[in-house]
């Protein structure tokens, strides 16, 4: 998200930067471009939260990516929290037929080595963030 | 033979494949690390054709890459399966090689060891949007379930509707609790085992043979 940062990139100087991410905006990106963009963010040290998270296929994209960029003394992965899924979905079945997920959720990444989950139950997620 | 009958002959051939019943599903085994994914994988490929599948260890990501046992037969009341087992690595959103330095490992083995860690995790998850009919999702009955990871993966394996089978394994341990794993995964019934002992596994090939058959 460099638009939104004024100071560069998140160098250790001046805190943690937080990057909220709309609904609306993600939902013209493909999918690859939003990975991409996360760990951009992620990678820069910066917290990513997205008001609606990711389809199921996403994260699976995000996992295998975020695999292939480890690497030692420089990146050790993401940490990542999203509240549960609901049991009760309002997901219809012409949604799922079509593909849409709608039981997306608000997700919070950040980078591995300076997110902590305290916290998580269905709707508060508590983590701790330093910096690098 | 004609042409049309040599036509028909190839079309017979194509559709026999197709809907063969004799045809090996491949079935993944999931989990996160240090489940006992590969002790389970050892202990039906054993049960069932002799052979083990790979090395098992109480070390995180002893399997780095996704291993295959093929044409396993399981034969239980009166259902008979041949599954290819994919036993794969288990999967994380984060690998840091210092984590291996706390088992006696020198820098070079524990940065080699991640490296090949992370690539077998993005192979797995591969494997898993891509080249399995079917999971089995294993779960230390003697730790949380409810972390990120088995709610993504649990959500993939849904999304692409696989059948899944969730095992509760390390029964013998005495912290465990199935009900904890069958709270966390309502949707889905568990099966509680140590594949270690070999605790309960009668149990898990029926349902194997029910599931993927």
């Amino acid at each position: 998200m460099p638009e939104v940062k004024e100071d560069g990139p998140n160098d250790g100087g001046g805190g943690v930067q937080i990057d909220l991410i709309g609904a609306d905006r993600m939902a013209n990106m493909a999918g690859m471009e939003k990975i991409r963009m996360i760990l951009d963010g992620v990678r820069d040290g910066n917290i990513v939260i997205l008001e609606k998270g990711l389809s199921p296929d996403e994260e699976s994209k995000l996992i295998e990516v975020t695999m292939t960029e480890i690497s030692p003394d420089e990146f050790n992965g993401i940490e990542i929290e999203t509240y549960p899924r609901s049991e009760t979905s309002d997901q219809s079945f012409l949604d799922r037929l079509m593909g849409k997920e709608s039981s997306a959720k608000l997700t919070v990444i950040g980078p591995a080595n300076q997110i902590e989950t305290l916290h998580k139950d269905e709707n508060l997620i508590s983590a701790l963030v330093s910096r690098k | 033979m004609g042409l049309f009958t040599e036509l028909k002959d190839s079309i017979s051939r194509v559709t026999d494949k197709l809907f063969s019943a004799q045809e090996p599903k491949r079935i993944g085994i999931y989990g996160p690390p240090n489940a006992g994914k590969t002790t389970l994988a050892n202990r039906i490929a054993r049960d069932w054709t002799g052979d083990a599948v790979g090395p098992e260890s109480h070390i995180p990501h002893e399997t780095r890459r996704a291993r295959r046992k093929e044409n396993v037969e399981i034969e239980r009341n009166g259902k008979k399966v041949t599954i290819d087992i994919v036993d794969t690595p288990g999967v994380t959103t984060k690998v840091d090689y210092e984590e291996f330095l706390d088992h006696d490992m020198e820098k070079e083995d524990a940065v080699r060891r991640s490296r090949e860690a992370t690539e077998g995790v993005a192979e797995a998850m591969h494997w898993l949007r891509e080249d399995v009919d079917g999971v089995i999702y294993v779960l230390d009955s003697s730790t949380d379930p409810f972390t990120q990871v088995n709610t993504m993966l649990i959500g993939i394996i849904e999304s692409q509707d696989l059948p899944v089978l969730i095992l509760a394994n390390k029964t013998d341990l005495e912290e465990s609790s199935v009900q904890r794993i069958r709270n966390a995964f309502p949707q889905h019934e568990t099966i509680p085992l140590s594949a270690l002992e070999g605790d309960n596994m009668d149990e898990v090939y029926a349902k194997i043979a029910e599931y993927f058959g």
